[in-house]
């Protein structure tokens, strides 16, 4: 009796991780918002390989160079590559204060592709930052998908693997394990280089831990200046917390 | 001062200004010895306040549009001064609600706040409940992210549930259209910022005179109106200004700590506040892995999941899930003991309510989760178990050995 309600108290409390994450667990990245260097490298991959086919519409340039400390000139010269094709009739230069906005329609995106390419403002507080480094880091050859390649964090993903030049080209090897029906299956081990890129596998898993940073930080703008002002605030309703009881205790001197 | 004196003087022959402040708060007796639980009525009251006031402030730069709701809360977020300061305020502030509207009707259980004459008082304090949990659906669905359409799909379709031919009808007129959409979001803003408010500000007030006419309840549950000095005053009560209000500011504060400790540093609460799914757009044609309603939803979620479909419909798990609300209505009058305060009650009773709170926070656990066949019967006997607490109230007077009441309150 007393192992069957042990084993449905066990069934009630654990957490299905696995069901949910397809069988695979995220690799763990350490970024350091504090590091701007960092953040601005990830700026750098971010214009130069994500923001041709994805938008990050709710993020500014200008307040992306004020953040990181880089001038409006160094953003205009080195990271703008889009013009906006909304001003007739032959577009103009995108502007320091613009949204980042990709130049690509919607509609052709979806036929290339065969779904809405989504937008990365905040895809770092819908999926995690270990999550986005395992996607980055898990491409491998598959030439049954469109664009030859298949994702490990994300399987069948419709994305090609757009920084292949700088990882190189990994292919899967697998291996066959039992599965909780009893069945055999085959899943992969692990992802072998065959083909190598411009970057050591180091130099390209710190060159991702940055992008991740920087889409971390463009989740979200504001979240250095929230800790910062939020020490501040409870600081000063620590203090006023003091005085307020101690009014209170003076207060209430006569009542018993 | 002669002349604000005169001024005073003015206007309370027009408008009774002095007599509301002396009947309200310098004049209204409350028991002396109200303890740690009787934080929560006021507190409630400031997340309203502060509800409201960032709610304004949003209400300046959102864009109650399917295309553009979204965004705009990004924006509010990013380019509009302090933004994200309002937006979070107003996140947190909604689960803050819950959370001390939560312990606040605990404490009435507890205390048997809600036992005569304080039935109307504790009929008020429900409504504001239920409205609250409106106006918190309602809000969900604004910032127009994954969880808010789906959470939205799931709570209309309950409508759809009822049959007779009444349910399809019934949710295509809630929503305006076959499924959610702008027509869906421009209504429920409309709900949100005007209806319920004006509402829930209506309830208030309501709740409050009727507090202050029949006096408050203690932890001892005694009526300090029974013993009243040669002045008429009660010889337990001190007046609510200053005593209260002075004690209060000290409660406040301590709440602010906490508040802005979640606002400043964990916005999103671990994904219990702000969830995960939601900083992902509204799309119909996307339904997530896993929806789970905010947290204060999540007990009356899991006692719908819990019951079984009766020929294919859903419709006993939503009477199952309103009449767990309903029956608080009736709690007045299902609990019988002449008895106030859990102090003077019976092992029975305090086992009762510690089986009841026991369920309703396991009932929230399980309703956060997926479930499975184990959570589902988890769920089963922790429902059966939250309407059993009513059904024991009713019995249990009836060999309860109470500890005699005092006359004059304790420390």
């Amino acid at each position: 009796m007393k192992k069957i309600i042990v084993a449905f108290l066990l069934s009630v409390i654990t957490a299905p991780a696995l069901a949910a994450g397809g069988g695979m667990h995220n690799l763990d990245v350490d970024i350091d918002l504090n590091n701007k260097a960092s953040l601005q490298r990830g700026a750098k991959l971010f214009t130069n390989y994500c923001l041709s086919c994805h938008s990050a519409k709710a993020m500014r340039y200008n307040r992306m160079a004020e953040d990181l400390g880089m001038s409006e000139k160094q953003v205009l010269e080195n990271l703008i590559f889009t013009a906006d094709y909304s001003k007739k009739p032959h577009g103009e230069p995108t502007k320091i204060g613009s949204l980042m906005d990709v130049a690509m329609r919607t509609s052709d995106t979806k036929q290339w592709f065969g779904t809405k390419i989504p937008d990365l403002s905040v895809v770092s507080r819908a999926r995690g930052a270990d999550w986005l480094y395992t996607y980055l880091m898990t491409f491998y050859i598959d030439e049954s998908r469109p664009y030859g390649v298949n994702n490990q964090r994300f399987p069948n993903v419709g994305m090609p693997h757009v920084m292949w030049e700088l990882q190189g080209l990994k292919k899967a090897v697998y291996k066959t394990v039992k599965g909780h029906d009893g069945k055999e299956k085959k899943v992969i081990e692990k992802l072998e280089m065959v083909k190598p890129g411009k970057l050591t596998e180091a130099e390209y898993a710190d060159a991702m831990r940055d992008l991740v940073a920087f889409m971390v930080y463009m989740g979200e703008p504001a979240q250095q200046t929230r800790k910062t002002v939020g020490l501040w605030v409870i600081l000063f309703l620590m203090i006023f917390g003091v005085l307020s009881y101690a009014l209170k205790k003076e207060f209430w001197k006569d009542i018993h | 001062m002669d002349k604000l004196t005169a001024l005073l003087g003015w206007i309370d022959d027009r408008f009774p200004l002095t007599k509301m402040w002396k009947e309200h708060l310098s004049e209204y007796y409350a028991p002396k010895n109200f303890n740690f639980w009787y934080f929560f009525g006021s507190l409630a009251l400031l997340v309203f306040v502060i509800q409201i006031v960032t709610g304004i402030v949003l209400t300046m730069y959102y864009k109650p549009d399917a295309e553009l709701a979204f965004f705009s809360v990004e924006f509010i977020m990013r380019d509009v001064n302090w933004g994200w300061f309002i937006r979070y305020m107003h996140s947190t502030g909604a689960s803050a609600f819950f959370l001390v509207v939560y312990l606040h009707m605990f404490r009435g259980m507890m205390y048997g706040s809600y036992k005569k004459p304080r039935e109307l008082l504790w009929i008020f304090g429900v409504l504001i409940y239920v409205a609250l949990m409106a106006e918190a659906f309602f809000g969900y669905l604004l910032p127009w992210g994954q969880m808010s359409f789906w959470g939205a799909q799931v709570i209309v379709n309950l409508f759809a549930a009822v049959p007779f031919g009444i349910g399809e009808p019934l949710s295509e007129w809630i929503r305006g259209d076959f499924v959610i959409s702008d027509a869906t979001l421009n209504r429920f803003f409309a709900f949100h910022v005007i209806a319920l408010p004006f509402v829930l500000a209506a309830l208030v007030v309501v709740h409050i005179i009727a507090l202050h006419e029949v006096g408050s309840n203690n932890p001892d549950g005694i009526e300090i109106k029974k013993n009243k000095g040669p002045d008429g005053i009660p010889l337990d009560g001190i007046p609510f200004h200053p005593y209260y209000t002075v004690k209060d500011i000290v409660g406040v504060v301590v709440f602010l700590i906490f508040f802005f400790a979640v606002v400043f540093f964990a916005p999103e609460m671990g994904g219990y506040f702000i969830e995960p799914p939601n900083f992902e757009q509204a799309d119909p044609l996307k339904t997530p892995e896993h929806i789970a309603p905010v947290w204060y939803f999540t007990p009356f979620y899991a006692m719908l999941r819990a019951v079984p479909p009766l020929l294919g419909s859903q419709f006993p798990g939503v009477i199952v899930m309103g009449a767990a609300i309903i029956v608080l209505f009736f709690l007045p009058w299902i609990d019988r003991s002449p008895v106030k305060s859990i102090r003077y009650r019976g092992l029975c009773f305090k086992l009762a309510l510690a089986v009841f709170v026991v369920s309703f926070v396991a009932l929230g656990y399980l309703g956060v989760l997926p479930s499975t066949p184990g959570r589902t019967l988890a769920a089963q006997i922790f429902t059966f178990l939250y309407f059993a607490y009513f059904v024991a109230l009713w019995f249990i007077p009836k060999f309860e050995k109470t500890k005699p009441v005092p006359e004059r309150v304790t420390d």
